[in-house]
């Protein structure tokens, strides 16, 4: 392990063993639909609450990642997640069953990059064997906790993000897989001054624009060296802010630079700018992005979580929204 | 590059796609008119079967309440504000569905903790304007006529 500026750099590979997505009805029509895991057909998984099927869908998705390794919970060393939720309670309650050490995130829609930056840490510092890395997003439960509720009226801009009902979750271990994580950028808080909580992809297009800018620093890359730049979730509006940052600075980000809030859902689902929400990357990369990997069609991707860390009452407060990106390099078909 | 705020925010406010006025104002104008429209022909009906002028505004009132909320509870009303916009809200069905959509919602954390709690937490502030602005006026008309 070598560090150089914000980067890690894992000499010894961390490797990627299994994943899993799981999503709800709207993510199972959209163009990744089929390749989830599994999809709940009314986003209730069964539960009374939207809270518990939030939580149902967490504990979904690691006993999939877990099946898919053949391991059982007590292999896990340890596991980090994190949703959306006051005092993350999807996470935690999913924890309940499984009885595996838990260290709980937020990090808002970057949780999944910061699940992999530290679950790799933990197992490249000698300080576990296998990590699991969690990251859930419920529509439902969001929109009652963030905005307002799902019968109201009330009409969003088109600038909005719609919050994706999907889980991801990763195994990592020390053994050689196809997939291997090779490096890992976190990110520092910038805040751009948006204070429009409905135009988050605004608030985090510049942590992310400054996160790549260390990370090819760091590295001595550049952005062609990779197949698929992904952020998640900017969406519209953010992914083409860190495009004009990138070609300001003289070096355009090409075809390989996509969004994850871009690519769960299709232009006639009605998301208005995008995607959002931890479980959208997560669940991008889970069911699209890992398997590419594994299968060779992908070889070397940048996957940076993005994160607006407000809350509805720095929000009511005026306050802007602070933005984090955290970045961790893949490495597949080895 | 390095951009200041005020930088930064004229690039992202040209980012941003604003709402496409040209297609929700009129659907809200129709929507809005249509449900005026609705009011007016209520209140034609109370009136010839017999109300006074101000009863049926009250009862063309409690009816388009009754409205708003039966299409909430049926998961209509959303549907048709997603295409009305403010058609749908501005009227007293909004209202009338900003008590609605929150009593259903939060349901699930208690009759008391969470129906009760929770009704008012959109249309509280039209209520405390309305009731303010009430006695305001009350206390004005009655000075008026004291001093009358």
């Amino acid at each position: 392990m070598r560090r150089r500026g914000d980067t890690v750099f894992f000499d010894e590979p961390v490797w990627v063993e299994s994943c899993a997505a799981v999503g709800g009805k709207k993510e199972g029509e959209g163009p990744l639909g089929a390749r989830f895991d599994e999809i709940g057909p009314d986003n209730r998984f069964g539960q009374k609450t939207w809270e518990k099927a939030e939580k149902r869908m967490a504990e979904l998705a690691c006993t999939h990642a877990l099946s898919k390794a053949d391991v059982s919970p007590a292999a896990v060393t340890c596991a980090l997640g994190g949703d959306l939720l006051n005092q993350c309670i999807s996470s935690a309650f999913a924890m309940r069953g499984l009885g595996v050490p838990y260290l709980g995130l937020y990090g808002a829609c970057s949780t999944m990059a910061e699940g992999l930056l530290l679950g790799a840490a933990l197992i490249s510092g000698g300080f576990a064997d296998r990590t699991l890395c969690l990251a859930s997003s419920h529509f439902c439960s969001a929109e009652r906790q963030y905005r307002y509720p799902l019968e109201y009226g009330g009409q969003r801009p088109p600038s909005a993000q719609w919050t994706a009902t999907a889980c991801g979750a990763v195994l990592l271990r020390r053994e050689k897989t196809k997939i291997a994580v090779t490096a890992a950028t976190a990110g520092r808080i910038y805040d751009p001054g948006v204070t429009d909580s409905a135009n988050m992809g605004a608030a985090m297009a510049q942590s992310a624009y400054e996160t790549l800018r260390i990370y090819f620093r760091d590295s001595g890359t550049s952005p062609g060296d990779y197949d698929l730049i992904l952020t998640g979730d900017l969406a519209t509006v953010g992914h083409g802010l860190v495009r004009q940052l990138f070609a300001a600075d003289g070096r355009p980000l090409g075809e390989n630079y996509r969004d994850c809030g871009m690519l769960l859902y299709g232009p006639e689902q009605d998301v208005h700018a995008g995607a959002s929400g931890c479980g959208c990357s997560a669940a991008v990369l889970c069911a699209d992005v890992l398997p590419a990997l594994a299968a060779g069609r992908l070889k070397t991707v940048l996957f940076c979580g993005t994160g607006a860390l407000m809350s509805p009452t720095s929000a009511n407060q005026g306050e802007s929204i602070p933005g984090i990106c955290h970045l961790v390099r893949l490495e597949g078909g080895r | 590059m390095k951009l200041n705020r005020t930088e930064y925010r004229s690039l992202y406010q040209k980012a941003s796609p604003s709402s496409p006025s040209l297609r929700n104002v009129p659907a809200a104008f129709v929507t809005g008119g249509a449900i005026c429209a609705l009011g007016q022909a209520l209140k034609t009906l109370f009136l010839q079967a017999g109300l006074t002028e101000q009863s049926a505004a009250a009862a063309v009132s409690c009816a388009l309440i009754f409205l708003g909320v039966a299409l909430t509870a049926a998961r209509l009303f959303e549907k048709l504000a997603k295409w009305a916009g403010a058609g749908t809200l501005v009227p007293i069905t909004g209202f009338a569905n900003a008590i609605a959509a929150p009593a259903m919602e939060f349901k699930t954390e208690g009759f008391v903790l969470g129906t009760c709690v929770k009704m008012f937490s959109i249309a509280g502030p039209v209520l405390t304007f309305g009731i303010s602005a009430s006695v305001l006026y009350g206390l004005i008309l009655w000075l008026a006529g004291g001093a009358a």
